[in-house]
């Protein structure tokens, strides 16, 4: 098979190459030393990939920018803490709350979303930015409700038929988030080839155009909006269920947005399998090679931990930027682009060659 | 205190945070108005210049000082070195990552500028401070440092009365006042300012008649990146608090009251900032101050929803 074949394959069939080598990961993990061994660590990488999947609903498919993400995954974790946590009255198990956590995500995307989805892009951006700014604040002084800095602990872990996960075995809670995320995988992937996933294509390549055939835009973008909450909260609740404690609201912050976001860009706009590659990418660089880079040259005493800058997690901000700022000029489709968003670019690309042409031969 | 003292003074600080407030805001609201981005960098550039503030006034030994004078000739190197530091990076931070992606869809220079901001809280985070100590092992790089009084700390309305009102706030208004007023001369009187709103008003016209409209652009960013500068060494010598992470919270600030005004519009930064500036100090002290932030970004969101084009800003329709 010609190499173009084969990097055909990778690309078309990337959902299926991921899915394969996530199942059998545990297992070559086992055979490395100690120290190196990482798939217990790829937990967040499935949780925090379905975040970027939300945000791929609302940036990828319908084009609107919301920087505001963090706000119902903290929403997602808070109702969750309050609907399983035993200090609250309802005591659910996570089988009941988690469907019930997606429930209220979607209802505050569409809350939320009603008074801002008419906003231009960028305002858009900004007010959702806000959203996600205010929210932590209103989590930490409401804490007669959420227990304020401390969130809300502890939290039962899920329980499926008479097997009790927990946080010592997490092999089972590896398959267990991995499953979850491929059935959200599906969910997406059907979504896009849906009418509604049409039409936030439609709006995100045209919004004029496509409010002529029919499309009401406001409808629609907040659809997707909420599609993009549900999901986040989706993802808060797992994590709030993972960690067993929400965690302090503070957690829930703008660098939270800005990797779901980092995800996307740099995975591939509107493209699932790029998302995904996008989540592995960005937690594994944040949650597993930082941190054990870190600690391995601490071990070896080769770093000075109380120095900032011989830490190399606190270099983490430098590189998302510059992957950001990198992305957007040499590679703006991302690793895995959707064939639509990349046609797009490359058109504007000959468009633009060919005008310099002109302007040579002149 | 009485009442009315107490929002006296908290009428004087409010003002004053909002003229330095509105300095920041201009530089948002003129890139805006030129380039059509929100630049997510700016804040950050502003918390640089505060932390290069507080360097010099190492470098200088300022903080040495045991009574400060009443007006510190210290000033005028800090005036001097921080915004030429601002403006410069700002040309820079456009040349380099916004400038390639002009013709772009409009996503793509927002996601740069906010590459942009990581980079710059990053450097902040590094930057040592006062002496720089950061590559000797600084432990405390990420706490807040404090910025040293500069400037006469003695009442001027005596040392019995009940509001308080120093040299440090008359300074915030004696220099932000003039380079406003320098500012709106510039924009209104001289070439570059006619080529500006050119630029701002259709780029391609503008180009068509014959002005260089890449540099035009780089003006905007000097200038915006110097009012940024010069509110950094008002903003730290006022507060006495600088840490690496003001950019986002000042900056979004700064951007409320941008949009407040109506975006793009000059005059409009300075009414929004002082407005931000008073409605911050009142809800510190009649809300509460973990309330203010929430109070300012649901201003925020009201009124982009509901006058997107803000106080003084014209509707202007979306061009098709």
């Amino acid at each position: 098979m010609p190499a173009g074949g084969i990097r055909r394959i990778l690309v078309l069939r990337a959902g299926w190459i991921l899915l394969a080598i996530a199942l059998v990961l545990p297992v070559f993990d086992s055979f490395l030393p100690r120290e190196f061994q990482f798939a217990g660590l790829m937990r967040p990488i499935f949780i925090l990939a379905i975040l970027g999947l939300g945000l791929n609903v609302v940036t990828g498919y319908t084009g609107l920018l919301n920087l505001g993400l963090a706000a119902f995954m903290a929403i997602g974790a808070y109702s969750y803490g309050i609907l399983t946590c035993d200090i609250y009255p309802y005591q659910l198990s996570f089988w009941t709350a988690l469907p019930l956590t997606i429930c209220i995500g979607a209802t505050a995307g569409i809350v939320l979303g009603l008074p801002t989805i008419r906003l231009r892009g960028d305002y858009l951006a900004i007010v959702t930015l806000g959203l996600g700014e205010i929210m932590q604040d209103t989590l930490k002084n409401l804490d007669g409700i959420t227990q304020g800095t401390q969130g809300i602990n502890p939290l039962p872990a899920p329980r499926l038929f008479n097997y009790q996960f927990s946080p010592e075995n997490w092999i089972p809670w590896y398959y267990l988030l991995l499953a979850i995320l491929a059935v959200v995988v599906l969910f997406c992937r059907n979504l896009e080839h849906s009418r509604v996933g049409r039409s936030w294509i439609a709006i995100r390549e045209d919004e004029i155009a496509a409010t002529c055939m029919g499309i009401n835009p406001v409808k629609v973008k907040l659809l997707a909006f909420s599609v993009g909450a549900e999901l986040a909260a989706m993802s808060g609740g797992l994590w709030a269920a993972y960690l067993g404690s929400t965690g302090e609201p503070g957690n829930y912050d703008f660098q939270i947005s800005i990797i779901a976001l980092c995800m996307v860009i740099i995975g591939g706009m509107g493209n699932i399998s790029g998302v995904l590659l996008g989540a592995v990418v960005m937690i594994g660089f944040n949650s597993i090679l930082l941190v054990k880079v870190t600690t391995i040259l601490a071990q070896k005493g080769l770093i000075d931990t109380q120095n900032v800058i011989t830490v190399p997690s606190n270099w983490k901000y430098m590189v998302f930027g510059f992957a950001l700022i990198l992305t957007m000029r040499f590679k703006p489709e991302g690793l895995l682009p959707s064939r639509q968003i990349k046609a797009e670019l490359h058109e504007m690309d000959e468009d633009r060659r060919a005008l310099k042409k002109k302007a040579g031969t002149k | 205190m009485s009442n009315t003292e107490v929002l006296l003074q908290q009428l004087i600080i409010g003002l004053s945070n909002g003229m330095i407030i509105a300095l920041i805001a201009l530089g948002y609201t003129m890139v805006y108005g030129i380039v059509e981005l929100i630049n997510f960098a700016h804040g950050d550039l502003f918390m640089l210049g505060a932390f290069l503030a507080l360097t010099v006034v190492g470098a200088l030994g300022l903080d040495a000082i045991p009574e400060p004078a009443l007006l510190s000739w210290g000033f005028i190197p800090l005036l001097i070195i921080v915004p030429l530091f601002c403006a410069t990076l700002n040309w820079s931070i456009d040349r380099l990552a916004y400038r390639p992606l002009r013709d772009a869809p409009r996503l793509a220079p927002l996601v740069s500028a906010i590459g942009v901001s990581f980079v710059l809280i990053n450097i902040g985070l590094f930057w040592g401070g006062l002496r720089m100590d950061v590559f000797n092992g600084g432990v405390a790089a990420a706490s807040p440092k404090d910025f040293p009084w500069i400037v006469s700390s003695a009442n001027l309305l005596g040392p019995d009365s009940n509001i308080i009102l120093t040299w440090n706030e008359l300074l915030v208004f004696a220099i932000t006042v003039p380079l406003m007023i320098g500012l709106s001369v510039l924009v209104k009187f001289t070439r570059l300012g006619k080529a500006m709103r050119a630029v701002a008003q259709n780029p391609t016209a503008a180009r068509l008649m014959g002005i260089d409209v890449d540099r035009v652009i780089g003006a905007t960013f000097l200038i915006g990146g110097a009012l940024a500068g010069a509110a950094a060494v008002v903003y730290s010598s006022y507060n006495h608090t600088i840490y690496f992470q003001m950019g986002f919270r000042v900056g979004m600030d700064a951007f409320t009251a941008a949009v407040l005004g109506g975006i793009g519009n000059l005059p409009g930064a300075l009414v929004g900032g002082l407005v931000i500036g008073v409605i911050r100090a009142m809800s510190d002290q009649y809300i509460a101050t973990e309330w203010t932030n929430v109070v300012v970004f649901a201003i925020l969101i009201v009124v982009l929803t509901f006058r997107p084009s803000g106080i003084l800003g014209a509707t202007v329709r979306e061009k098709v």
